[in-house]
């Protein structure tokens, strides 16, 4: 592993986003328009309670689709068997990637909470910024799904389709439409061992709790440690050689 | 046209030393025993051997579809080999003391389409920790130095694999594999670019360069012929013409294809 060879790709994949003025611009207005509809469309008391974590959940899905079709691309280019010919080491490329989306989560998670606690009159009990790193901890945790996951697609259609089958059971299961303890049994269980459970744990207690608790750094090192394991065997799946 | 050679720098370090004149007196850069490749169920590469020296550029020729891209592949440690042995430079292929020192270019332009010609380089000389002073040289070296700033992806398919050959260029290699570098370039760039393949010989590389186009075999100091999986001759450009008593490359090596079939 070599930090020069980790940093030159990172800017590699920035300077890329930069030749791409679309993408990075729906990558920031996109999130910030959806939570305007939801702002709109809700009570203020309701905003308050789906708004949090909603803004956890935009920057998970972007950078997730944002980060499979990105290494998808770079194996049917030809690039990644090119590069893995080179003194460049798998860890080099996945963290790579995940400083460089990572930092792109960074800015997206800061411009939509701006506007969400700005502009569209978001309240929480505990501190926005506290929001933030949950959102921040979910961009990342979908950079790692999506690396993670881009080894087992073979076409943008593939890779495309991991995101419905991987985040929308999720999504359903995390807490945020039922809570947790009234699922079923089994639910309960499956529940228990997703990632975006603990996103949302983490944001119910921002927007209830006034001090920041142990409980809350236990949710948000779960998340952590969830999208580091996935970029280590997202490393690990990767293979010089093919048949 | 500028395709200039610079002179290799003093203290890079190197597996081979300067060739001599003495081709039998050169070391051995590639040995390759007994190679066979199975793709989708089918043996692509059938049981391939042949041993290359620094100093000289190999031409592997053949139709297309006949296992030289495979036979490449498994050279730079990229391909999962059914049986036999690869060896470059003393190193079993693949190795990864080797990676700085074998440069391979593959056959579609592997370089990213969204940044200029210039990012594009200058990465890959970060990641090979070729010196920055590498990027304008080898830009110049594939004559592109008027697009540095330009987009690979609006380039046309030439300029865009003479981004990918420059890329090749920059860590200064002792081997280069080289798929099909001088397809779709006009005739004045590919003459430019076979007297660049030959000078990194004389100053010491092994160059192996793929071709499906017959009549580049005569630029060649050794040739390799393969056709469905198998290696048809194993020879220079003199001798295939003498062996086969032809006068053009492609006559030769239609004869070679007759005379296997019959």
């Amino acid at each position: 592993m070599s930090t020069t060879r980790t940093l030159a790709t990172t800017n590699r994949v920035l300077r890329q986003l930069r030749h791409d003025p679309r993408t990075l611009g729906l990558l920031l207005v996109v999130p910030v328009v959806l939570m305007a509809i939801l702002a709109w469309i809700l009570s203020d008391q309701q905003f308050d309670r789906w708004g949090a974590p909603l803004l956890g959940i935009f920057p998970l899905i972007v950078m997730f689709l944002v980060t499979s079709v990105a290494t998808l691309r770079e194996r049917s280019s030809g690039t990644l068997e090119r590069l893995l010919t080179m003194p460049l080491a798998k860890s080099d490329f996945v963290l790579g990637y995940a400083v460089a989306f990572g930092a792109l989560a960074i800015v997206q998670g800061l411009v939509v909470s701006g506007v969400c606690f700005g502009l569209l009159g978001l309240d929480v009990v505990g501190s926005p910024w506290l929001v933030v790193l949950v959102a921040v901890a979910d961009g990342l945790l979908g950079t790692a799904l999506g690396l993670f996951v881009s080894a087992f697609a073979a076409t943008e259609f593939q890779a495309v389709q991991f995101m419905p089958a991987l985040l929308l059971p999720q999504l359903l299961l995390c807490g945020l439409i039922v809570p947790r303890d009234q699922m079923p049994t089994v639910a309960q269980w499956i529940s228990n061992v997703i990632p975006l459970s603990y996103a949302i744990d983490a944001t119910q207690r921002v927007t209830t709790e006034a001090s920041v608790t142990v409980e809350f750094w236990g949710d948000l090192l779960v998340v952590a440690g969830f999208a580091v394991v996935l970029l280590a065997l997202g490393a690990a799946t990767l293979r010089r050689r093919t048949p | 046209m500028v395709l200039a050679l610079r002179a290799r720098s003093d203290g890079h370090d190197r597996f081979v030393s300067t060739p001599s004149q003495d081709p039998q007196s050169r070391p051995d850069a590639i040995v390759v025993e007994g190679l066979c490749v199975d793709r989708g169920g089918h043996r692509v590469v059938d049981n391939v051997s042949f041993t290359l020296r620094t100093g000289e550029v190999t031409g592997l020729l053949g139709p297309s579809g006949g296992g030289k891209s495979t036979v490449m592949r498994s050279l730079v440690g990229v391909q999962v080999v059914a049986a036999g042995s690869v060896t470059l430079l003393g190193r079993a292929a693949g190795d990864r003391e080797l990676r700085p020192h074998v440069a391979y270019v593959t056959q579609s332009p592997s370089v990213y389409d969204d940044l200029t010609v210039a990012e594009n380089v200058a990465y890959f000389a970060k990641v090979l920790g070729a010196p920055t002073s590498r990027v304008a040289t080898v830009i110049e070296r594939v004559d592109l130095s008027t697009h540095t700033k330009s987009l690979v992806g609006r380039l046309s398919g030439g300029q865009r694999s003479r981004v990918s050959l420059a890329t090749a260029l920059l860590a200064e290699p002792e081997v280069l594999v080289l798929d099909e570098p001088t397809v779709g370039l006009d005739p004045v760039l590919r003459r430019d670019l076979w007297q660049m393949f030959g000078r990194l010989a004389t100053e010491g590389a092994c160059v192996l360069v793929s071709s499906h186009v017959m009549d580049e075999a005569s630029r060649c100091d050794r040739l390799l012929l393969m056709r469905e999986g198998r290696l048809m001759a194993d020879t220079t450009p003199s001798g295939l013409l003498a062996s086969t008593g032809q006068d053009s490359m492609d006559a030769a090596f239609l004869a070679l294809v007759e005379g296997d079939a019959s």
